[in-house]
């Protein structure tokens, strides 16, 4: 048993949900208990779809278990095919269903379906969201993929996206659009928007663009062993990454290929001079492997900040992550437990972070700024606006909403000369975030400063001093002077010490 | 029978459509949302699976981030496969927890699906840790699993399994079960002490150390009408229930609170006295919210057995038709005084088989659909207006100051749609 208070991830079966959420013409089929229904909301009300979840729940109850669970499920199964006609169905089982071993793949096989039925092992008390729709998706794809002849066009298939992805919809969007200056067609975008007689189509394509490996890499794999479609391994989330994934795509198709770059603002954005303000800010980067591994680019080399901690919370990406952030000298925090979280941002007293929903609730928590960049995602996640994350456009995008919620340039500076000015202080927060600003309350001067560090003792005027410090730099000027104190072997740190730290740390 | 009484006769024996099939419901579980936040002392341990953990805080909407009084212990294969035995697991769990927290002073181990498929002795658990942790802390547990209880009914079932552990009294108290918002509460408590009713005690009390007893002479009244297993243990404990419609809307309440009135002997003088001012004030605020809604039909999705006091509400002093009023469970010991009020006519179903339940709204294209968050959207697209069920039980609703608020959810959506015009100019 492991206690948990907020999760990343939900169960396999959700995962399977939002894959068979994303497609059209196919209907899952759950076992499982009253009140796993709730998962539906997350679709209706989060993403706002306007169609209900293609899944039927057999809703089994206490007095069920002792009777005849087995015939709900037939029954559910032969409702949900004459009701929906979809053109396949999958058929599965929650956490509590499997604990009752109806077996769905087995008993669906009996009922003589005139349509493809897939049956789905999802082990829910050792697995989660991700594995789940990944798994789901990869044998919807081998159960349904046909061999056939490549189209004559060069032409790929975009896959990974689904239902209540991060930008999934966007994303598409975007990407179909660069592949199409690239002079390559989509043939198929899967899960999103697809239909069975679609995964059928899957291998006319040349090859693959897998957009979200998190949920797509074992079918693209499986694609690639059976169907020899090689698939695309960067994803273009941020400017560099972008251009590597259009190099990819040359030596895929075998010849060169040029883009027109007018759209892409973000580079100069970056390097005008009111960006001066990012450089080395500390940034905390928190999420799923893919979007982690992306931001952690663009966070160094694109926005000039200085990356102080990777970590992401899907295990299955732990190796590259770790692989990643050893390459920045840092160690990767690989975890789903929140608390672990919070404790490792704290600790770190960044100036930033970069992270998910729970990243912003921790970040609030704390008075540090937090640019959402993964999922898991709540309703503001899903705007109504265009808001791709890869290609040209997302570029500009991510740089928007990496800096939304910092104080920007001229403001920082002017809250570090103005500092004591009895409005424009450092409780006030971002002068274009809305309802932060509050009187200054004047602070009780403490008679002994409380100890920071088991050896190390900060002197009255010391501490004053660091309360005149902006507080978007104060948790950095604290680490500063006590790491280069405790490297000097003081065990009290002066209003000398604070500057000749500031000195040391200058850049 | 009385003078409240539809011309018409009211739905208390009219046949009821009985349906089972997909049921579109949160399970008990969900009810831990309101519950941690009524009692301040207390912490809810699911003990359960991931699913659990994600219910909770898919239902929370928003993540409650100041360290929620609930969790979950998410059982894992090694505990599925007996490797580790799963009260030495739950021990250790509670001890790291009411060290970290050593506010809490009562703990609720809440069954799940998977722990009562495996059959957790929860019960056991329970017993145990109370001995460990006595007289600090107080251990009870109870089912908010899927497989027995459907959304309000894990209140009900949390309720029922403090009665047995109340303290007695020979007293004659009046006791008044279901949690409720406490400013609502206080209102209801103000009203009481001025009829000169008392004392009145509270099933969820605040915090573990109030004054909460039961006995022979206890009576009760319910302010939610989810409370069956609660009533039948205090029935149990020997209290007498005193039966009358739920207190929303100015006529609810006024009938709840003359229930009340009459046992304890208030004169009519006084009881006009004391409700008087807020039956006016009641009735002028569901006046201005109701002008929208009069006239309109509305069609209930069975959710969490608030539905057919809130139609009596809606038909009798917002002037709608009912079509079909779904609850999931009807108990005529406590619905019955509302179905007597609620004038003939619509459709009553208990239990749900969605889809079908979803041809009948749509077939009768209602002005106005009372259903949950998983329906709400689908059906707003194809043109019908809906009200989310689960904001009746997270908005204080019940009394008098708050029934203008009560018609004002139902209305809001129609007034919405009245003010939103997003096609072209003509």
């Amino acid at each position: 048993m492991k206690l948990t208070v907020w999760t990343y991830e939900g169960p396999p079966h959700v995962g399977a949900m939002r894959v068979a959420t994303a497609m059209k013409g196919l209907h899952y089929v759950l076992h499982a208990p009253q009140g796993d229904t709730y998962a539906d909301l997350l679709f209706t009300m989060i993403e706002r779809r306007n169609h209900r979840p293609p899944v039927s729940y057999t809703t089994f109850q206490a007095r069920d278990l002792g009777a005849d669970t087995a015939t709900l499920f037939k029954k559910s199964c032969q409702d949900a095919v004459d009701r929906f006609q979809p053109e396949a169905i999958i058929v599965g089982a929650s956490c509590t269903a499997e604990l009752i071993q109806d077996d769905p793949a087995g008993l669906s096989e009996t009922m003589g379906l005139s349509i493809p039925v897939i049956p789905l092992e999802l082990p829910s008390y050792s697995r989660k969201e991700n594995f789940g729709a990944d798994e789901t998706f990869y044998q919807i794809v081998k159960a349904l993929a046909k061999p056939q002849e490549r189209t004559a066009r060069v032409t790929c298939n975009i896959l990974g996206p689904t239902a209540l992805g991060f930008r999934a919809r966007d994303d598409v969007e975007e990407l179909t659009g660069l592949l199409s200056d690239l002079g390559v067609q989509v043939n198929v975008v899967a899960p999103l928007g697809a239909t069975p007689s679609d995964i059928a189509r899957l291998p006319a394509a040349h090859f693959n663009v897998l957009l979200s490996p998190e949920t797509g890499e074992a079918a693209a794999r499986w694609l690639e062993k059976n169907h020899q479609q090689p698939f695309t391994k960067i994803v273009p989330i941020g400017v560099g990454a972008t251009r590597d994934f259009i190099a990819e795509i040359g030596d895929i198709i075998g010849k060169p290929v040029l883009i027109d770059e007018s759209r892409l603002r973000m580079p100069w954005w970056s390097r005008s001079v009111d960006s001066t303000y990012l450089t080395g800010k500390r940034v905390f980067i928190f999420g799923d492997g893919t979007h982690v591994a992306a931001h952690a680019r663009i966070a160094r080399d694109e926005m000039g900040f200085e990356v102080v901690g990777i970590g992401c919370y899907n295990r299955e990406m732990a190796r590259p992550v770790r692989a990643l952030a050893k390459s920045y000298g840092l160690e990767a925090l690989i975890t789903d437990d929140y608390l672990e979280v919070e404790a490792a941002i704290e600790a770190l007293s960044p100036e930033m972070i970069l992270g998910t929903q729970m990243e912003r609730h921790i970040g609030k928590r704390l008075g540090i700024p937090c640019a959402v960049i993964s999922a898991p995602v709540h309703v503001q996640d899903f705007p109504a606006r265009y808001s791709p994350q890869v290609g040209f456009e997302g570029a500009n995008v991510i740089f928007d909403t990496l800096i939304h919620p910092l104080v920007m340039g001229l403001e920082e500076h002017l809250l570090t000369m103005f500092r004591d000015d009895f409005e424009f202080h450092d409780d006030a927060g971002p002068s274009h975030h809305g309802g932060k600003a509050k009187a200054k309350v004047e602070a009780v001067v403490e008679e002994a400063p409380a100890p920071q560090d088991d050896n190390i003792i900060w002197l009255a005027d010391a501490e004053k001093e660091l309360k005149k410090i902006p507080f978007f730099v104060r948790g950095k000027a604290r680490r500063n002077t006590e790491t280069y104190a405790t490297q000097k072997g003081l065990h009290q740190i002066s209003l000398d010490t604070l500057y000749e730290a500031k000195a040391h740390y200058a850049r | 029978m009385n003078a409240l009484t539809p011309s018409n006769g009211g739905c208390r024996t009219a046949p009821v459509l009985k349906e089972r099939g997909q049921r579109e419901v949160f399970c008990g579980l969900t009810g831990i949302i309101w519950l941690h936040r009524k009692m301040q002392d207390a912490f809810f341990l699911v003990v359960g699976s991931r699913t659990c953990a994600h219910l909770l805080q898919s239902a929370a909407g928003v993540m409650i981030f100041a360290e929620p009084r609930f969790g979950t212990a998410i059982l894992e294969e090694t505990d599925l496969a007996g490797m580790k035995d799963a009260q030495t697991e739950i021990d250790r769990e509670v001890a790291r927890l009411l060290a970290r927290r050593p506010d809490i002073r009562q703990l609720f181990l809440v069954g799940s699906c998977p722990s009562e498929v495996i059959k957790i002795d929860l019960a056991k658990a329970a017993e145990r840790l109370s001995q460990i942790h006595a007289p600090h802390v107080r251990v009870l547990n109870y089912s908010g699993s899927g497989i027995e209880t459907t959304f309000t009914e894990g209140e009900d079932a949390c309720l029922a399994c403090m009665v047995p552990v109340l303290k007695s009294t020979e007293a004659r108290e009046l006791l008044v079960v279901g949690a409720l918002p406490d400013v609502v509460e206080d209102q209801m408590l103000s009203l009481l002490a001025d009829m000169g009713v008392g004392p009145v005690r509270l099933l969820p009390a605040r915090r573990i150390d109030d004054t909460t007893a039961v006995g022979p002479n206890t009576v009760f009244a319910l302010v939610q009408p989810f409370l069956g297993e609660t009533h039948s243990a205090l029935e149990r404990r020997g209290a007498r229930h005193l039966a009358a419609p739920f207190p929303f809307g100015d006529e609810g309440t006024t009938a709840w609170l003359r229930v009340i009135a009459t046992e304890f002997g208030v004169s009519e003088e006084t009881f006009e006295a004391v409700t008087a001012a807020p039956r006016a004030r009641a009735r002028k605020a569901i006046a201005q919210a109701a002008e929208v809604l009069r006239g309109k039909s509305v069609f209930f999705f069975p959710d969490s057995q608030l539905e057919i006091p809130l139609a009596r509400f809606l038909t009798r002093e917002c002037g709608m038709t009912a079509i079909e009023v779904g609850s999931p469970y009807i108990h005529d010991a406590l619905h019955g005084p509302d179905l007597d009020l609620l004038p003939a006519g619509p459709q009553i179903s208990e239990g749900q088989d969605v889809d079908k339940q979803l041809d009948r709204a749509r077939a009768a294209r209602p002005d106005l659909t009372i259903c949950g968050l998983g329906l709400a959207n689908p059906l707003e697209a194809e043109g019908l207006s809906t009200k989310w069920a689960i904001e009746l039980v997270f908005t204080p609703v019940h009394f008098y100051e708050q029934a203008g608020d009560l018609a004002g959810l139902f209305s809001r959506p129609l007034r919405r749609k009245a003010v939103l015009h997003l096609e072209a100019a003509e």
